[in-house]
């Protein structure tokens, strides 16, 4: 997996509250065996006029103008400030996929869905909690200033502003611990395989019913 | 020691290492799996020379993208005419064959909505904790599992190891005492409960439905209840054991018979929340105050009684709230204020992992008897939650019934739900749905989805409106 250290890029917004994966990516794109390829899809039927098909190009779809990542000073954005419960509904891995395809590093909102949560520290994605008042700030600050950038540095848990803010975050230390160094978590898991199959034998021999019907 | 949880019981059975930096390694004893979200996960074991830890904990089947098209579905997995999808289900089937994982394929009786089939074959059984690629796993725990959705990382995670790095949640309780009114359904419960809590109101905890609402529902009912926590913002929903956990249970393909089923009885009969056991968050709802429920915006909490008007911008807090209204008002085509009565239908879905059981199927049937679908309304889709949702329908006549009224009677998949076939709404137009999201463009590009019960539905269907079932409860046909 991608580590996570230090980030400092552009921010881009979408400023509305309960933001869901299927806005994230719409289902039509789930269809792909792949894990990537998914930027372009990104927010799909918010970001253009027409319809999108899985495996078309999307170079020369004609663009929603109105929609703000669409407007050329969010171009190359690799922040993505956001509202509260940020990545509600569907559990699809696709929403992360298609955030990190797009460019974006990093999600900043005051809360988001847990299964998203969870799912964006597998692909690198650092997904930031502030409080709203925070958010607030850098939504004013990032509309006032055309080109604005912020920096996230996750070992030290804080957000910094060019304008002086410092903001600090909370996440599990084990997320982070991941995230730092890249870990491939199964790789992890495995290393316990004997407590693991100590654990499984006393659960067939308790509960032996859960374990040989399906054949 | 103080009493414990349901939620805390299904949890301290299944820790396997309990880390130092506060995460924990949890056991998985059943692990579901449908063509969308697995592929990837397959791959990452192979790209990582890895194979699944155990065989018999998997059980899968095609659901999410398949044709509910007679034709087409006779026609099998090569007959599938979106050949993006053909590949996705081919590949779940080879990667089944490949591995020697267990799997009811397209047309295979026991197929089904993952959520349909891993209870009625009896492949989920109280004391599991189940979890599968997709969020509405949480209705497994209507037999008192402890189920959750995952994400792809997660599937390979499970199919490697076993198990899962996971963080405890915390423990709601949502307590429903009453009973509810003739034309009230599990599904209006859950809506209500909804509508109180909102989406995120449950975020980073496990619910559990308690109260003499939910001992008086059949385990189809909790299944629809336990199905939409995730809508409440929980990714686990559950309800404890009782006297109808286990007749249902009873005689399931997979469940154990004679000796090991007593067996099993004995350590089912534990799971249910100790007296003094306290939880973080208590919720409280009055069955009484509970009418038929229909969603009129683009999200689970944008919810209301049948009887009540769509919302004004003048009655909300704060402006936050207003862009809120205002944008779903937009999309959906909806004024403050107007009647949700007078809002007009111009397809109806009834199916989803949500309502596509046979005691929904039986619902839409006996409002559908003797009557028809409205002229102006361009499809009624009745989409039967497995192949043997499908056959015990049959047996008992209601696709006829269907049929008759002027319905289509379709073959087992998750269809309109999330539109991943070819089962999709047309931009503007309103669905009354028996689904679980009305989220823009779920149903397809600028769909409208109204959210309600089976009974809701097919009334909508009758009247060409949304309207109050209880009008039709011994009204005329």
């Amino acid at each position: 997996m991608k580590a996570f250290t230090t980030h400092r890029g552009l921010v881009g917004p979408m400023d509305r509250a309960n933001v869901d994966t299927d806005m994230i990516i719409p289902k039509q794109f789930l269809k792909s065996i792949k894990r990537s390829g998914f930027g372009p899809n990104l927010f799909d039927e918010l970001r253009y006029q027409d319809e999108g098909q899985p495996g078309a190009d999307c170079s020369n779809r004609p663009l929603k103008t109105e929609f703000p990542l669409n407007f050329p000073r969010y171009k190359g954005a690799s922040v993505l400030l956001a509202r509260k419960n940020f990545g509600c509904g569907s559990s699809r891995e696709h929403a992360p996929w298609a955030l990190e395809d797009y460019g974006f590093n990093a999600v900043i909102a005051p809360s988001y869905a847990d299964i998203f949560y969870n799912n964006c520290f597998k692909n690198g994605l650092l997904p930031v909690v502030l409080t709203e008042e925070q958010v607030d700030i850098l939504f004013k600050e990032m509309e006032a200033e055309e080109g604005y950038q912020l920096t996230i540095d996750l070992p030290s848990q804080t957000v910094t502003t060019d304008s002086g803010h410092l903001f600090r975050f909370e996440l599990d230390e084990f997320r982070k611990e991941c995230l730092l160094n890249g870990l491939d978590e199964i790789g992890l898991t495995l290393k316990e395989a004997d407590v693991i199959k100590q654990y499984e034998a006393e659960r067939a021999a308790q509960h032996p019913w859960v374990f040989g019907a399906i054949k | 020691m103080t009493g414990r949880t349901l939620y805390d019981k299904l949890w301290d059975s299944h820790l396997v290492k309990q880390n130092s930096d506060g995460s924990s390694l949890i056991y998985i004893d059943r692990h579901v799996i449908h063509e969308v979200t697995s592929p990837q996960a397959f791959e990452g074991l192979r790209l990582a020379n890895r194979k699944p830890w155990r065989l018999d904990t998997n059980i899968a089947t095609p659901d999410h993208n398949i044709s509910t098209d007679k034709t087409e579905r006779d026609a099998g997995v090569a007959g599938m005419t979106d050949e993006v999808s053909r590949i996705q289900v081919q590949t779940l089937d080879d990667n089944c064959d490949l591995y020697g994982i267990k799997e009811f394929k397209i047309n295979e009786m026991g197929q089904g909505i993952v959520h349909v089939m891993g209870p009625e074959l009896g492949a989920t059984m109280p004391g599991m904790t189940v979890v599968c690629g997709d969020s509405h796993t949480a209705t497994h725990g209507a037999l008192a599992c402890l189920a959750h959705g995952i994400g792809t990382s997660e599937v390979e995670h499970v199919l490697a190891t076993q198990c899962l790095v996971a963080k405890k949640m915390k423990n709601m309780r949502v307590t429903v005492n009453g009973t509810v009114g003739v034309g009230v359904t599990p599904k209006d419960v859950v809506l209500a409960i909804i509508g109180k809590i909102g989406t995120a109101g449950g975020n980073e905890h496990a619910i559990e439905f308690a109260g003499s609402v939910f001992r008086d529902m059949s385990i189809e009912g909790r299944m629809t209840v336990c199905n939409m926590a995730i809508e409440a913002g929980a990714r686990v929903g559950m309800v404890a054991v009782d006297q109808k956990t286990i007749d249902y249970c009873e005689g399931r393909q997979f469940v154990p018979k004679g000796e090991m089923f007593d067996q099993a009885l004995a350590c089912w009969k534990t799971l249910t929340t100790d007296a003094d056991a306290q939880f973080d968050t208590e919720v409280e709802l009055a069955a009484e105050d509970i009418a038929p429920q229909v969603t009129w915006g683009t999200s689970p909490e944008m919810v209301a009684a049948v009887t009540a008007s769509v919302p004004t911008l003048d009655e909300q807090p704060n402006e936050e709230k207003r862009k809120g209204l205002q944008r779903a008002l937009e999309y959906m085509g909806l004024e403050g204020g107007q009647s949700i009565d007078s809002i007009y239908v111009d397809r109806v879905f009834i199916g989803s992992c949500t309502n596509s059981r046979i005691e929904d199927m039986r619902a839409a049937a006996a409002v559908a008897k003797g009557r028809h679908v409205a002229s102006s309304v361009k499809q009624v889709l009745i989409v039967p939650g497995s192949q043997m949702v499908k056959a015990q329908a049959e047996a008992e006549g209601l696709d006829k019934i269907f049929i008759a009224a002027g319905m289509d009677w379709r073959e087992p998949g998750c269809s309109m739900c999330l539109a991943m076939n070819a089962d999709k709404l047309g931009a503007g137009e309103h669905c009354a749905s028996t689904s679980n999201r009305n989220f823009e463009g779920r149903q397809g590009n600028g769909g409208r989805t109204h959210l309600m019960s089976p009974a809701m539905a097919a009334a909508a269907a009758v009247a060409g409106h949304i309207v109050d079932v209880r009008s039709f409860v011994g009204g005329d046909r």
